[in-house]
């Protein structure tokens, strides 16, 4: 009787000391966020009111009013939205393959070539952004196409050809995450597979996909949320600027040039803010559908063990 | 049959074919769209480069860029140890506390979702675009600051953390870690959410008849994680590693990336910039291949052969 007392007791205390630490490593976590919404309501003054700290004492909805319209966010959102997808989608076809057959298939070289995944993810992108730019401008893929090659440059097709081809920002790691995913898996499916005569590019989609959902979800939401976030690779490649990320930071001052005033660096820092706000949102919807998705996978389907 | 037999390749040599058609997309990727740039950046390393109207010029200069980066430039060598000492010690925090944080949200508690989703959510909110933007904003240096005494830990006390860890009378060294450790909470949490996913994908996919047995021969909970959870997570612990490094040292917001990229089209000149990115990136790689390599070896697959 004691005894099960004192294990409830323990198993109580257990879950109030959980439950403290995931609270404020939370509130670590959400802190940034919640300057962000608190302030994207707030007016000038109440920057400036030392009584104001959580609470706009002003509540306006004006901020998000200028910053979507100067965002043009009606127009870039769908666009950002369109690439960022496509191109994750696109690179997340080239690393599951490419991760696949690291994971499952012993060939000459492949010790030599998987360190060579590693490299191009270690390679700072400082290093190579301007001779890829160079690259990209006079395409000549090693000198096959004639002088002075395709300008590929303010289009689509650097993100395509990186995406395809699994160079693209962070492909590395996709890699190297479907790799060690389908290392762990068991191979009993496989051999089924194969005794059942299926070849291993079936054996790939209709055995080890499934099986590999939440790793799938994984490479799919990173490759997405890193595509809509990136400023350096499209503002390098596209000329225009026209992606969701380039029109967030020149927002504020669009607008301040638009109606001739001189804003403060506080009262753009709010803009900035509310438009970070309005930026991330679509991004947190899309990881909220998702992360139900990955959280359910592997218990319910099963496929596994 | 005969079809069959005229292109029938030993099982070995069939598998070798498989491998190379899977890794395909990335060993044309590697040659198509990064060997070229890249090799053209060890050119530029090594050069005087000059861009005019029409185009630019190298003049093969030999190590002078080093030599300058390393002895010239006065902030260069110091930023550089200043970053490598950071990473020595930011890294295993990381590891230590996504581990930990995996463990803790692949536990079943109420409100286990809400508390995945905002773990996860510095992957969204630590992105290129927001980190620039955030580097510079008003109201999340103020805000921050304003109360930036829970990093600090006010509510323990950062002097009597100091004396009850001397109490116990650990090394000192170790005690320095563990209070510059406490001083980077928060950053530490937020450079956590990648490694967090990429641990919980893990443990999901260890089969739970893993445990059934561990638990049927009377293992212990404590046991179940030593000689199961443990050794089964421990490819993604060389993955996280990895990626830690990587991440660590390419964030457009690392002081001597930012340095870099400043001084690409400042007075040192580009090509002084490169020998910079190159000698950081030879320290990194230093560094990535002698953890990888070490603990490699204690690494455990499900696939073993």
């Amino acid at each position: 009787m004691i005894k099960a007392n004192r294990r409830r007791l323990y198993s109580v205390l257990g879950s109030a000391v959980r439950a403290i630490v995931i609270v404020s490593i939370c509130f670590v976590i959400l802190r940034p966020v919640l300057v962000k919404l608190v302030s994207s309501f707030m007016l000038e003054r109440d920057l400036y009111d030392q009584t104001v700290k959580w609470i706009p004492r002003s509540f306006t909805l004006e901020n998000y009013r200028n910053m979507f319209i100067h965002m043009h966010y009606t127009e870039a959102f769908p666009r950002t939205a369109l690439f960022a997808v496509g191109i994750a989608l696109l690179q997340l076809a080239s690393c599951t393959l490419v991760g696949y057959g690291f994971a499952r298939f012993r060939f000459w070289g492949s010790n030599l070539l998987f360190g060579l995944v590693i490299f191009t993810l270690v390679v700072p992108p400082q290093i190579i952004i301007l001779p890829l730019y160079l690259n990209l401008r006079f395409f000549t893929v090693w000198g096959l196409i004639p002088e002075p090659g395709i300008d590929l440059l303010g289009s689509y097709w650097p993100f395509i050809l990186m995406g395809i081809s699994g160079t693209g920002f962070n492909n590395g790691l996709f890699i190297f995450i479907m790799r060690q995913f389908f290392k762990g898996m068991p191979r009993e499916l496989e051999e089924a597979a194969y005794i059942d005569g299926a070849n291993p590019l079936q054996t790939f989609l209709r055995v080890m996909l499934p099986g590999a959902k939440p790793a799938l979800v994984i490479v799919f939401l990173f490759a997405t949320v890193w595509m809509y976030n990136d400023y350096f690779f499209t503002l390098m490649f596209m000329r225009s600027g026209n992606l969701l990320a380039h029109r967030l930071d020149i927002a504020a001052h669009n607008y301040a040039h638009s109606i001739g005033a001189f804003f403060t660096g506080q009262y753009i820092s709010l803009l900035n803010n509310t438009g970070m706000i309005l930026f991330i949102t679509p991004l947190l919807v899309l990881y909220i559908l998702m992360q139900r998705y990955f959280v359910e996978s592997v218990e319910r389907t099963g496929i596994i063990g | 049959m005969s079809t069959k037999r005229r292109f029938r390749l030993s099982l070995r040599g069939r598998e070798a074919v498989c491998g190379y058609l899977f890794t395909l997309p990335f060993t044309l990727g590697f040659v198509l769209m990064f060997l070229h740039p890249f090799l053209q950046s060890v050119i530029f390393s090594l050069s005087k480069l000059e861009l005019g109207s029409t185009g630019y010029s190298l003049t093969f200069t030999g190590l002078s860029n080093y030599h300058n980066a390393l002895f010239v430039n006065a902030d260069f060598p110091r930023l550089l140890l200043e970053t490598a000492g950071s990473m020595f010690g930011g890294v295993p925090l990381i590891l230590v506390f996504s581990f930990f944080a995996a463990i803790l949200l692949n536990q079943r508690f109420k409100g286990r979702t809400v508390a995945r989703v905002i773990f996860f959510l510095p992957v969204i909110l630590g992105a290129d675009i927001i980190l620039r933007m955030e580097s510079a904003d008003y109201i999340t240096l103020f805000l921050e600051e304003g109360i930036v005494d829970v990093d600090e830990m006010t509510f323990v006390g950062r002097d009597q953390l100091l004396g009850l860890l001397m109490y116990m009378k650990l090394p000192e060294q170790l005690l320095t870690y563990i209070v510059v450790g406490a001083l980077r909470v928060a950053d530490i949490i937020r450079s956590s959410g990648v490694q967090i996913l990429i641990f919980l994908a893990g443990l999901q996919s260890i089969p739970s008849s893993h445990y059934e047995v561990a638990k049927i021969e009377g293992a212990t909970g404590w046991e179940c994680f030593w000689m199961v959870t443990f050794p089964l997570l421990s490819p993604l612990i060389v993955t996280n590693i990895v990626y830690s490094i990587v991440d660590f040292f390419t964030t457009p917001t690392n002081p001597l990336v930012v340095f870099i990229e400043e001084n690409m089209f400042g007075s040192a000149g580009y090509g002084v910039s490169m020998a910079m990115s190159w000698i950081y990136f030879a320290v990194v790689t230093v560094f990535l291949l002698l953890t990888a390599g070490l603990i490699s070896r204690k690494v455990v697959y499900m696939d073993e052969r």
